[in-house]
């Protein structure tokens, strides 16, 4: 590999690790570097051209415009989308979860989890390639520096040139626009948990508190950070997700990649002189615009390697000059290892990974929508007493004693009515029903009676209803133990 | 550890493990280095600051940092601020309990819950060590979740109990001291048969006769249960007072409840005393309500 590296580089715009290091060096594999195909040579400036994976980048990138959007959009009178923290009730548009019923979020978790494995099993990295939120705005970062400095050539000789005024007044104003949008990104994080339009009107009276301060800074210097300067360095050094869906690809996961077959050798054309003998070249003309134009810098010919996202753009790139030269289309396209070793692939449900994956994906959305249509608006505890367990009373009977917790998850009040059923004989005495506003807990005290003879056991059940007396359909029952003394 | 060292340009320090793990020799990165050193200068203003260097007198203590600072003057500080805060919040509330009767602030909602919340630490520092936790009660301390009131259940009877304590007393042998040890035995059995609802039984007519005769009924009524709550305990309910075992019972009869002679208790007798807490509590004008609702609350308030 190393006798011909040199061969197809005519383009300092890549260098890899790879092209720098004599492979045969005892002393680097002693050592024990990691020997990986990764961009070196200083900032990728990945050149743009337009394509249908472009096209498609930008519709999915536009996704995220919502996240700008949903904080301003409101629903009966408070935001439409709110998690509360300090009041701990999430409102997701008429929808207030408690966090009693915030085990539906590790559903909501499973499933996007999955979503992502089975996603990266069937199409590779998607996530990363389209939809990251890394990806969209270090694309869109990168969209508005060509826009201020021009193409990559340009780019790269301002990088390298000296500081100067000219310099900085080139590169002020993109700077100012990148800033403004790490702003407005941490600021619509931040909007998320506290009530957009009075986080407008604070800041302007400046009376953030010192979290929303904080988090709001931090999240603008580390959007600035990661997309404006660390780039495609974040998706190889620092993001685990790239290593993890790197090892759910299997051989039959369609990732872009380059038909070897088809494109070896590789070689620029040249006019055949009369006498000599045509070479026999593939498709590939070594034209090195699938490296320019790759985000991380990698080169696909290589074959999938962790650098690549699989956004697709070297595909755009070199059907564009396949249809220049008059050439079929596909060089460089989505398909599958087996695919290349000719192997017929499966269709998707037959795949063993696709079929696991899909059924916990469905077992978490099912457990999600049991979750939200069982979801009760009224949730009850009952807290036995633990000094004295039991008390026996003049008439013989045995008295237990429980605090009433009833949390009122609606958005109207409960007056809540407490019964109690068990064993024959027994009395109970509530305190008078207790009214609970929405979203907070009330709770009083219970005591319930069951003349001794009638309890055979140390532990009788007794079963606690709780029932609204403005709505018919709220109420909640819970069973809990009747504690006595051993017979004797 | 071998001797050999194939890379002998390397910088590295000869120790090398497995022919090629070996321990090169690279200075610490430079901001590691100024950290360090960093750390150096804070130790001598951390040592000016704080109490560091012990002191040989043998006290234990520490020499006296500049600006005199100690753990518990920074706990004392910060308990202040928690309480001015506490006594801040509750400002009214405390305001109510003191001004308003027991009786109006049972029927507070609010005040009442406000005043069985804050009771706990007073009840576990004054009551639990002899009516125990959620009074559950003890040998000989009476039960104060359940329903059986010797001096009445009330919340105003509460609180005159908690205010001037309570001592009930019961003669030793009778009204008249006069019961033969016969007739104790007769009227322990009634007394038995009572709390079970077979005095009627023609077994207990000896007892019965003796109930008579030994006039307790002056105190615990006609029918064993008292007319009035003043001390006397129901005969007939399932509640004793100290115990439900014969020889206790029997014992009580024999020689009474807090029963004296010459200023001495006599021998045998029943000690039964509630302090009277308004001479115990640390501010007993509101700490003797709060504690009346919350023993009111317990489970056998009436």
């Amino acid at each position: 590999m190393s006798d011909n590296k040199d061969l197809y580089r005519d383009n300092k715009q890549t260098g890899s690790l790879l092209d720098e290091m004599n492979l045969d060096n005892k002393n680097l594999q002693n050592i024990g570097v990691e020997i990986l195909p990764v961009h070196t040579g200083g900032t990728v400036h990945a050149k743009r051209i337009p394509g249908k994976f472009r096209m498609f980048k930008w519709i999915t990138a536009s996704f995220w415009i919502s996240l700008f959007v949903f904080p301003y959009l409101r629903w009966d009178g408070h935001q439409a989308i709110l998690f509360d923290l300090a009041n701990r009730q999430f409102h997701i548009f008429g929808l207030t979860i408690l966090p009693q019923d915030i085990w539906m979020l590790a559903m909501i978790l499973l499933f996007f989890a999955l979503l992502l494995a089975a996603s990266t099993a069937v199409a590779g990295r998607l996530w990363c390639g389209y939809f990251c939120f890394h990806t969209v705005w270090t694309d869109v970062f990168t969209w508005l520096e060509e826009k201020f400095e021009g193409q990559p050539n340009k780019r790269m000789r301002l990088d390298q040139s000296k500081m100067s005024f000219e310099k900085i007044k080139i590169k002020a104003p993109k700077i100012a626009v990148w800033a403004l949008i790490a702003f407005m990104t941490a600021f619509s994080f931040v909007a998320y948990f506290t009530d957009a339009y009075d986080l407008w009107a604070r800041l302007f009276s400046f009376e953030w508190g010192s979290t929303e301060t904080i988090v709001i800074l931090s999240l603008t210097i580390s959007t600035f950070f990661f997309a404006g300067i660390l780039r495609e360095q974040t998706c190889i050094g620092f993001c685990p997700y790239a290593r993890i869906q790197g090892a759910m690809i299997d051989t039959q996961t369609v990732v872009p990649a380059y038909d070897n077959e088809r494109g070896e050798p590789r070689g620029r054309m040249k006019r055949v002189k009369p006498g000599e003998e045509a070479p026999d070249l593939g498709d590939c003309i070594d034209c090195n615009l699938c490296v320019a134009v790759c985000p991380t810098g990698v080169d696909i010919r290589r074959g999938q390697q962790f650098g690549c996202i699989t956004c697709g753009l070297c595909i755009d790139a070199c059907d564009s000059v396949m249809d220049k030269l008059k050439k079929p289309r596909g060089l460089i396209r989505y398909a599958s290892l087996a695919e290349f070793a000719g192997q017929k692939l499966p269709p998707l449900f037959k795949r063993p990974r696709v079929i696991v994956y899909t059924a916990i994906m469905g077992f978490a959305g099912a457990m999600l929508v049991y979750g939200l249509l069982t979801m009760s608006p009224i949730d009850l505890k009952a807290l036995h007493e633990r000094s004295p367990l039991f008390v026996q009373m003049s008439d013989g009977s045995i008295q237990n004693k429980w605090t009433i917790k009833v949390v009122n998850k609606s958005n109207e009040v409960i007056h809540a009515d407490i019964s109690v059923t068990g064993p024959a004989g027994l009395t109970y005495v509530a305190g008078k029903q207790i009214t609970i506003q929405p979203g907070n807990v009330g709770s009083t005290t219970l005591l319930v009676r069951i003349p001794k003879n009638n309890l055979t056991e140390t532990s009788t059940p007794v079963y606690i209803h709780v029932k609204d007396l403005n709505n018919d359909e709220i109420s909640a029952d819970y069973e809990t133990a009747f504690l006595s003394p051993k017979k004797r | 550890m071998a001797h050999h060292n194939p890379w002998p340009d390397e910088g590295n320090t000869g120790h090398i493990w497995d022919e090629d793990i070996r321990e090169l020799d690279n200075p610490p990165p430079l901001w590691w280095m100024l950290s360090f050193y960093a750390g150096f200068i804070t130790i001598v203003f951390y040592a000016l600051y704080y109490p560091t260097i012990p002191l040989t007198n043998g006290t234990g203590q520490f020499t006296k940092g500049v600006a005199g600072w100690t753990a518990i003057n920074e706990y004392h500080d910060d308990y202040k601020v928690l309480k001015d805060w506490r006594v801040g919040k509750f400002a009214d509330k405390e305001e109510k309990l003191a001004s308003l009767s027991v009786t109006e602030i049972m029927k507070d909602d609010e005040l009442k819950s406000y005043a069985v919340a804050t009771s706990k630490v007073l009840y576990g520092d004054y009551c639990a060590a002899c009516h125990a936790a959620g009074g559950a009660g003890n040998p000989n301390f009476p039960v104060l979740a359940d329903d059986d009131w010797l001096w009445g259940g009330g919340i105003k009877q509460i609180e005159a109990t908690l205010i001037n304590g309570r001592m009930g007393n019961m003669p030793a042998r009778g009204l008249m001291g006069n019961l033969t040890d016969q007739e104790v035995d007769d009227v322990t059995d009634y007394v038995i048969a009572l709390s079970e609802g077979k005095g009627g039984d023609a077994a207990y007519a000896a007892g019965k006769a003796v109930y008579t005769k030994g006039m307790c009924l002056a105190c615990h009524g006609p029918a064993g249960k008292p007319l009035a709550p003043a001390g006397a305990a129901n005969l007939t309910d399932h509640v004793w007072r100290f115990s439900s075992d014969r020889d206790t019972i029997k014992n009580v009869i024999t020689y009474g409840v807090n029963v004296k002679k010459n200023g001495e208790y006599i021998e045998g007798t029943q000690k039964a005393v509630m302090p009277a807490f308004k001479e115990r509590l640390p501010n007993p004008e509101v700490n003797i309500k709060r504690l009346a609702v919350y023993v009111h609350s317990l489970g056998g308030g009436q």
